[in-house]
């Protein structure tokens, strides 16, 4: 025991370290790093929802897009009339200084944590009653609402985008910008990941494996299931709204419907990476979405025009032959490495009844 | 209430009228729907795909001189085969798996069909002219474009067909049977897998001729094919599986919500209503099955 602990130690250090040079090693791919610690968290916390709690959401997407909107909304709001901004470029207008771009996008990622995270908990109450399919459509709908009604909104830009303060001119520095964000997402990675570790290991999760096994049978032991729901619900839109306001910040533009709830891409991908990776793991949403980010990285430009169609065509093919995903295919091949202890003659009676 | 709507009551009338008619033709899709879930037990996320689909087919014939109405019947059938194969390909293998996998797989569908079309057809917005004119009603304050009624007619004509087929033919009543319990059809001798591959065809049949009524009544674009599908999911669980007469009124009911809605919010929130009615009839489900719900009978 006191071994595997030290190798998990030598494994976690040896991939902080990685992380934190990484910036320095590939310095040309900043921003895909940042995408990268993004697409992690957005996997690690959608499997939350549908691989521990077996609730198949494709709704995670509202909390991302909730949280880039509020934190470019407060960032610029605190200093400026929001209104005036959004109208007619008002960042050529509204120039903030450098001070007031951090604590603006200090207090917006604070906001940005804590309004989804109230939302999420609010209509957690009205649809996590919903079961299955119906609970999967319904946040699909959630979704593009959103995308739909805040293309509507003036304030926010409406149909014509909003675009993000620009990183304050007076640090020269090339490449602070993307130091600044990498840095930024690195540490929502680590974050998310020591939370979601921390789950593994409680009482918490094993509640939510049993309202995925069989709600009724839990809710008769005595589990108040809507409030594990809600709070599960609730924890990977706190994360989800910070990975969004950081995205919003990179990706300095925002549109309703292709950056902020983006369910054609942002939200497929979430559902996509956690299958691919296996869900209800620890890892796999991580190895998931690295796979996937560097194959979508890779091929994306090769195959251009094609791309969507090539992700369809990938959709297609993990969902119908590995719907258990990476780890679950390894977990087959080699259950000894996963802990568990495979009876031989059991196994041996299996193959033959095959 | 300073609405235009409330202040002009003719726009009243124009609004019921359009409504009515457009969701007749969402009936339509979803009894396609219906029929689907109902016998093969999966959501199909690309049913809205398969309609624009069918559209872009009567829209092709259009360019090439024929008249768009002709579509109703060319596109059916080649919206059999494309669903034919669809099942061939794909479906057959999510049948009897989890529902979510059957979303999760026909939402790829979609997004592969919408980039296929894009490529194929162009991005822009095109109609068929069909030239039908339109119908003053009210001393010209109620317009109705011909197109409209032509499409509700057709679509009532096919629906009524089509019960007629299921009721009374062999493939239909073999349907019906694996909609009631596939083994024991198996077990009687019905080739179920032909008859999930006839269901899926008919469906995209169905399709095909709502999408060439949609090609002269409204507008075709590549990625606009989700709002059909989530408007037919939330009339059939609105109506029930298997209910013909709930679909056509649950339809109608969906087009004269989205007709007002348009009116008084205003048309840049009109696919934002659709999607969140479709919340709403959800969360009013849920909050009216939860009273019934027992444990431990």
């Amino acid at each position: 025991m006191e071994k595997v602990k030290q190798k998990d130690l030598i494994l976690y250090s040896g991939l902080i370290i990685l992380g934190l040079a990484a910036p320095y090693l590939f310095s040309a791919f900043k921003v895909q790093l940042t995408y990268l610690c993004v697409l992690i968290v957005l996997a690690m916390t959608w499997n939350l929802q549908g691989g521990e709690m077996g609730y198949n959401t494709f709704g995670n997407i509202l909390f991302y897009g909730l949280g880039m909107y509020l934190t470019a909304s407060v960032q610029v709001g605190m200093f400026f009339p929001l209104a005036e901004w959004t109208e007619s470029g008002g960042e050529k207008t509204f120039v903030h200084t450098t001070a007031q771009y951090f604590q603006g996008i200090g207090v917006g990622l604070l906001v940005a944590a804590i309004i989804p995270t109230i939302i999420a908990g609010a209509i957690g109450y009205a649809i996590l009653g919903l079961r299955g399919h119906y609970f999967a459509i319904c946040t699909l709908g959630l979704g593009i609402a959103a995308g739909e009604i805040a293309g509507g909104i003036e304030i926010i830009g409406a149909g014509q985008g909003f675009t993000t303060p620009p990183f304050p001119a007076e640090i020269v520095d090339a490449e602070a910008r993307g130091k600044f964000f990498y840095f930024l997402s690195f540490a929502l990675l680590i974050g998310t990941f020591v939370f979601v570790k921390y789950i593994y290991g409680s009482r918490f999760r094993l509640i939510l494996n049993a309202i995925r096994d069989n709600e009724d049978k839990a809710e008769a032991m005595g589990i108040q299931t809507m409030k594990y729901k809600i709070v599960g619900w609730m924890c990977s839109a706190f994360f989800c709204g910070l990975a969004g306001g950081i995205m919003g910040g990179l990706i300095g533009y925002i549109d309703s419907t292709d950056v902020a709830f983006d369910g054609r891409e942002m939200g497929v991908f979430m559902v996509l990476m956690a299958i691919l990776g296996g869900k209800g793991t620890l890892w796999g949403p991580v190895i998931g979405a690295t796979l996937f980010h560097f194959f979508k990285e890779g091929l994306w430009t090769l195959i251009l025009g094609w791309q969507y169609v090539a992700l369809g065509v990938l959709i297609v093919v993990i969902v119908v032959y590995f719907p258990e995903g990476l780890m679950g295919w390894l977990r087959e091949k080699y259950p000894e490495r996963f802990g568990e202890v495979i009876d031989e003659k059991d196994r041996k009676a299996q193959v033959e009844l095959k | 209430m300073d609405f235009l709507i409330f202040k002009a009551p003719m726009l009243m009338v124009q609004a019921s009228l359009d409504g009515i008619l457009l969701g007749i033709l969402f009936a339509l899709i979803a009894y396609g729907m219906a029929l689907q879930w109902g016998v093969m037990n999966i959501i199909n996320i690309a049913q809205g795909d398969l309609v624009i689909l069918g559209g872009y087919i009567a829209y092709t014939i259009y360019l090439w001189g024929i008249h768009p109405a002709w579509g109703v019947i060319i596109s059916p059938i080649i919206m059999f085969f494309v669903g034919w194969g669809l099942y061939k390909l794909v479906i057959n293998k999510v049948v009897d798996r989890d529902l979510f996998i059957s979303i999760l797989a026909t939402f790829g569908i979609a997004i592969v069909f919408q980039q296929l079309m894009n490529f194929i057809f162009g991005a822009d917005v095109v109609v068929a002219q069909s030239e039908y004119g339109t119908t003053m009603l009210f001393d010209n304050s109620v317009t109705l474009p011909n197109s409209k009624i032509f499409s509700a007619f057709i679509s009532v004509l096919y629906a009524i067909a089509l019960v007629i087929y299921m009721r009374k033919s062999k493939l239909g009543r073999a349907i019906r049977a694996t909609a009631q319990n596939a083994r024991a059809a198996k077990i009687l001798g019905v080739d179920t897998e032909k008859v999930y591959a006839a269901t899926f065809g008919i469906n995209a049949a169905l399709c095909g001729i709502a999408g060439a009524l949609i090609s002269i009544t409204l507008t075709l674009h590549p990625y606009v094919g989700l709002p059909y599908t989530v408007r037919s999911f939330m009339i059939v669980i609105v109506a029930g599986l298997g209910n013909l007469p709930a679909v056509a009124v649950s339809g109608m009911g969906l087009g004269l919500f989205e007709e007002f809605a348009d009116y008084i919010l205003g048309t840049e929130f009109r696919i934002g209503a659709v999607f969140l009615l479709l919340v709403l009839i959800l969360v009013y489900r849920r909050f009216k099955l939860s009273r019934k719900r027992e444990y431990l009978k």
